[in-house]
């Protein structure tokens, strides 16, 4: 099968053709590297996800992806082009929206305003159009808010819509910081670790609205995550990474299949 | 009796007035601060250079006059022609972004991530260069400013004969107020409003909030921080401009005016650092403050004269009261509270 032919799941999504593709990355800092050669793709409307135990270099890649590492060596392709180097606010306004693993909101904002401000790419009035504040910017100013209501809608946090975000409770944020990548209606949606501290039936939920949102909206998804039982229900393809190595990459029963997964990341749980 | 209120009202209203000159240049250091954590020393040298540029351009001065007479023998000082306030206005909002820009390229690029007190440094070079640059660039003389727009619509000098009048009539005391300082509070006004509008209501200044809160998460959404540093740095260039305008209009242009500076120092720490609103309110309570305790305390007209300390007390009243808030209320009236979590 090539990576350019669209496939249907079991469960009746299509996979489109590869959108972005990592060739032969090497990150170091000083002398220590953090990812060595690695080289995986990210397909169309898949959930993408990327495991491997503490120091494995997974934020590493993640920050790569979305320009905040530039990597010494290899390549990111997307959409059919080598990405030059660039700034993360340029990669961005490309269409690659993210979240953090120890979540970056305005927090002075109310959750508006901070879903609001994933809409920056699809507002185009310049400065001028802007401050006069007429016409175009009002028009675009109306039509983007009525997306931000959608998402606000879809991951049910119409309740807070208007109280600042530094008052919320960490699930929560969570959730706002999730609706605020949504919002940039992403080509890519990088999820660093949307599991983290959550309680079983905070992480019921966020599993749902990835689900939903890659369902719903076509979403390709790439995340990050500890929780194997999460990972492994949630996604199509799963990549392994050891030590900055990959060391598995595939569905999620042949990677729970791979002896050099097992021994190094499963170890415990085989018996 | 009734002309020692008249009296008290008249020092109060021009309070006032004075509170909202010191208002319009914390305002340009709260933009600032809010948006990158800098503490721009140099805003008020800001202020005088807008105005010195303003007057220069009107005047048809011809910049860097007298360098350029030292190295070519030369004896030229003026293009000879004049140029319309508005037209100067516009240019000099230019030369503020072109201001803004450098700054950022040349200065505050190199210094991203570095602690607050090595980018309060750089202001206070920048502040030194600048006034040696503003110096070389129009030369140092006292000039008056008169500020016209298209229409006749000029800046207007002295007192305001209308409300003295209707006072008169009213209470048969006269009342004073400098048209100036009205104008200025209106200005002020349009301003704030503006400023609050812009930053509330727009694309760009949701970007600039962003920025100020998580430049991290503002890098994630597609903002620039480039960008907004430069826009942000235009807006309070373009407040010096404002604020320049207003006290050059008032007592010419001179270099005293960046000390100006030093007096929104207290006002910020009445304000908060980070608060708009706060820097209108502490600018107000400080104009309004200094005034009256003068008048009561500084010249003795208040309470038979009990306590009078024989003046000159508007020279260091700002800092005390800011002195006392820093011991009580360090955050100021409306700064966010600093909250270390453990």
């Amino acid at each position: 099968m090539s990576t350019q032919d669209s496939y249907v799941t079991d469960d009746g999504r299509t996979i489109g053709p590869t959108v972005m593709e990592m060739k032969n990355i090497t990150l170091r800092f000083g002398g220590v590297k953090a990812i060595t050669d690695i080289s995986f793709d990210i397909r169309e409307g898949e959930i993408r996800a990327i495991i491997g135990p503490n120091g494995a270099g997974k934020s590493s890649m993640l920050n790569v992806i979305s320009g905040f590492y530039v990597p010494q060596e290899g390549e990111v392709w997307y959409k059919g082009a080598k990405r030059p180097p660039m700034r993360p606010y340029q990669v961005a306004q490309q269409g690659i929206a993210r979240t953090f693993q120890n979540i970056a909101l305005f927090e002075g904002m109310t959750v508006l305003d901070n879903v609001m401000t994933g809409r920056i790419r699809q507002m185009t009035t310049g400065l001028l159009g802007q401050a006069i504040w007429k016409g175009k910017a009002e028009r675009e100013e109306t039509e983007n808010r009525e997306a931000v209501e959608r998402i606000i809608d879809f991951l049910e946090i119409q309740a807070i819509r208007k109280t600042p975000v530094g008052r919320l409770p960490y699930g929560l944020k969570k959730r706002v910081e999730l609706a605020r990548a949504l919002a940039a209606e992403p080509s890519i949606l990088l999820l660093d670790e949307p599991m983290a501290g959550m309680n079983v039936e905070e992480k019921e939920d966020m599993s749902r609205f990835i689900l939903d949102m890659n369902d719903e909206f076509g979403t390709t998804i790439a995340l990050i995550e500890h929780d194997m039982g999460v990972v492994m229900d949630l996604s199509d393809r799963v990549v392994v990474m050891d030590y900055g190595k990959k060391i598995g990459d595939g569905t999620p029963t042949e990677v729970r299949n791979n002896q050099a997964v097992i021994d190094a990341y499963l170890g415990v749980a085989h018996d | 009796m009734l002309e020692q209120i008249v009296f008290a009202s008249e020092v109060f209203a021009n309070g006032l007035m004075a509170g909202v000159l010191y208002a319009l240049v914390a305002l340009g250091f709260v933009l600032i601060y809010k948006a990158s954590g800098i503490f721009n020393f140099a805003q008020g040298v800001m202020a005088l250079f807008a105005a010195m540029t303003l007057v220069g351009i009107q005047n048809g001065q011809i910049p860097f006059a007298h360098l350029i007479n030292a190295i070519f023998g030369t004896h030229i000082h003026h293009f000879g022609w004049n140029v319309p306030s508005f037209a100067a206005l516009i240019l000099t909002v230019g030369v503020m972004i072109l201001l803004a820009w450098a700054v950022q390229k040349f200065v505050f690029r190199h210094l991203v991530g570095q602690e607050p007190i090595i980018l309060f440094m750089a202001t206070i070079g920048l502040a030194y260069f600048l006034e040696g640059f503003a110096d070389l660039m129009w030369n140092s003389e006292i000039k008056t400013l008169t500020f016209c727009l298209p229409g006749e619509l000029c800046l207007p000098q002295g007192m305001n004969l209308a409300i003295d009048e209707a006072a008169y009539n009213a209470w048969g005391v006269g009342f004073f107020i400098d048209n100036l300082d009205i104008s200025a509070a209106i200005v002020a006004i349009v301003l704030v409003v503006a400023l609050v509008a812009f930053s509330q209501y727009t694309k760009q200044g949701r970007a600039m909030r962003a920025v100020a809160d998580d430049h991290q998460a503002a890098l994630s959404v597609g903002i620039s921080l480039n960008f907004i540093w430069v826009l942000v740095w235009s807006l309070a260039g373009f407040v010096a401009l404002v604020a320049g305008i207003m006290w050059g209009a008032k007592s010419g242009v001179q270099f005293s005016l960046s000390l100006i500076a030093l007096k929104a120092l207290p006002v910020l720490m009445l304000g908060g650092f980070t608060s708009i609103p706060g820097a209108i309110v502490g600018g107000l309570i400080i104009g309004v403050g200094e005034k009256m305790f003068e008048y009561c305390f500084g010249i003795g007209q208040c309470f038979g004269g009990i306590i009078n300390l024989g003046g000159a007390t508007e020279n260091w009243f700002a800092y005390v009261l800011a002195l006392v808030f820093l011991v009580f209320r360090p955050q100021g009236l409306f700064g966010e509270k600093i909250i270390e979590r453990v």
